[in-house]
């Protein structure tokens, strides 16, 4: 098969939209163009009807009750909704919530949001493979506490905490659970039963859907969970998130839930052993690292560290034919590198010279061949015009030199 | 963010990456920057009888325009006397390149490190060193 350039592999930051999703959309801009909540006409019952079933395709992916889904922009809106709505709904019984550092910015600058209204906030900080440390998470847990917000899978270096295992925490002192599903939800298997989750924030453009559309998974039984609206006007969605539903965005959400509920099984296994050639031919080069928990972490998700390159560098030498994300940041404006790898107590060399590797339903084996080749033959190249890695192969100890910082 | 061709060229093909013997007292070296913070440059200087700068090399870890900058610099310095040198503004280089405004600092780096290049060099053949730098 020919390689068709250029090759996409930064499906965490989004994934390109299946066509079976696109076409069962289609409909929903033209004929049937209907508003769902217009209960007195055959337009209005259409749009409904789809909408009930889009409502039950997203509720199988997580073995929820459709009842349970509101239907969000996306999972920046969820977050901010799961977690300042429950903020305000409970805010009698307290005012503490417990996230952690590694979290996605939706979470951690509602946090700081909300940090300004009163809720005291207890970022724990994460053990090196990128893990919580979860007596740590149980000791911080205070009369105070209403939610714990921990993410299940991380978009940088694809951790998947131990829901189960936070959730059975959460019970046992009847506190909240919220995590943030965005990455993990259509990629492994997330069952908000057996794991344990009151409020879960998801959206479609991760999971081969379209952008501008997710949820917030509500529950509805033990215990039964309310949040605030932040959002008001026609009480749609049972109140808790108003605005005329994206009716044609919902049923390419639903579409694309049930293409990975299909699919998922044989899926993660494809994408398991591609990324894990792509990740033993990476690793083969000479100081280069895997950052994060190697067990523990989502089947398309890879980060690597290339010791002595910096990643930004490291990108210009293909980016024109390989689509990828550093966790470096050149610019004057932000020269701080990536805060999760930071988190894992990275320092900031490796944290510049890291790649983040995102496979996806169409990525080809062939592709994944051409990346180990492109990317090592440009680690070579810089490392041949890098004065650390030439101190490096004369035994220079790095830290033993006097930096001059800007 | 489109980096600019010269950019692009610099990078593709780096001119006088290398090292010459930083023992030797007609060779001056700058290394300046930082790992934590994404560059560092090692620019090297040797000076010929005449004081016309005879060769340069440069070796950099940083991204495409601290590269760019670099290899732009030794590609100036090269047939300069060490007063020619020591002209050399950063804003000459962000012209050159068309370097946009969050890439100035890769092109004061290599400005520092022309000037460290030039005061080793000084200060190995008995001379002052130059005056901080405007940086």
């Amino acid at each position: 098969m020919e390689l068709k350039l250029p090759i996409y592999l930064d499906n965490n930051a989004t994934t390109p939209m299946d066509p079976r999703v696109l076409e069962t959309m289609l409909p929903y801009f033209t004929d049937n163009f209907g508003n769902a909540a217009s209960r007195n006409h055959p337009f209005g019952w259409a749009a409904e009807e789809a909408v009930d079933y889009a409502r039950e395709q997203v509720a199988n992916l997580i073995g929820a009750d459709p009842k349970e889904i509101i239907f969000t922009s996306g999972a920046t809106e969820a977050d901010n909704l799961g977690i300042k709505g429950v903020f305000e709904m409970y805010a009698s019984k307290g005012n503490h919530i417990i996230t952690c550092t590694t979290e996605h910015k939706a979470v951690l600058d509602t946090c700081k949001h909300l940090e300004k209204l009163g809720a005291q906030v207890t970022y724990l900080e994460v053990l090196p493979d990128g893990m919580i440390d979860l007596a740590a998470l149980e000791n911080a847990i205070t009369d105070k506490t209403i939610l714990i917000a921990i993410m299940y899978g991380n978009n940088e270096i694809g951790v998947v905490q131990p829901v189960k295992e936070i959730s059975a925490i959460a019970r046992k002192h009847n506190v909240l659970f919220f995590t943030d599903g965005t990455q993990a939800v259509g990629k492994i298997p997330v069952d908000v039963i057996a794991d344990g989750i009151d409020l879960m924030a998801f959206t479609a453009h991760k999971m081969y859907g379209p952008k501008g559309i997710g949820a917030l998974y509500v529950r509805r039984k033990n215990p039964r969970v309310k949040v605030t609206a932040q959002m008001d006007g026609g009480g749609h969605e049972r109140s808790m998130r108003s605005g005329t539903l994206n009716v044609p965005g919902i049923v390419g959400f639903g579409k694309a839930a049930e293409i990975c509920k299909n699919e998922m099984a044989a899926e993660s296994a494809r994408l398991r052993i591609l990324r894990d050639k792509l990740e033993n031919g990476l690793l083969q080069l000479e100081e280069s690292y895997l950052n994060g928990h190697k067990e523990n972490r989502l089947p398309h998700t890879t980060n690597i560290s290339f010791k002595y390159v910096e990643g930004e560098g490291l990108l210009m030498g293909f980016n024109k034919n390989i689509a990828l994300s550093s966790g470096s940041a050149c610019t004057s404006a932000s020269l701080e590198p990536s805060y999760v790898l930071k988190a894992l107590g990275l320092g900031d060399d490796l944290a510049h010279s890291s790649l983040r590797f995102g496979l996806g339903r169409f990525t080809t084996e062939e592709q994944i061949d051409y990346t180990i080749k492109a990317i090592s033959d440009t680690v070579n190249k810089l490392r041949e015009m890098s004065p650390l890695w030439e101190m490096f192969k004369e035994g220079i100890d790095l830290n033993s030199i006097e930096w001059a910082h800007h | 963010m489109a980096y600019s061709e010269k950019v692009i060229d610099h990078y593709s093909n780096p001119k006088n990456v290398g090292t010459l013997d930083k023992s030797k007292n007609n060779v001056g070296t700058g290394l300046v920057g930082a790992p934590e913070c994404g560059d560092v440059m090692r620019l090297q200087i040797e000076v010929n009888e005449e004081g016309v700068i005879s060769d340069a090399k440069f070796k950099t870890f940083g991204c495409g325009s601290a590269i760019a900058s670099s290899s732009l610099a030794t590609e100036w310095l090269k047939g300069k006397s060490i007063d020619e040198a020591i002209a050399i503004d950063n804003m000459d280089i962000v012209e050159e390149l068309n370097l946009p405004p969050v890439k100035i600092h890769c092109s004061v780096l290599a400005e520092d490190a022309i000037k460290a290049a030039i005061n080793d060099y000084r200060v190995k053949n008995g001379l002052p060193a130059l005056e901080e730098t405007k940086h």
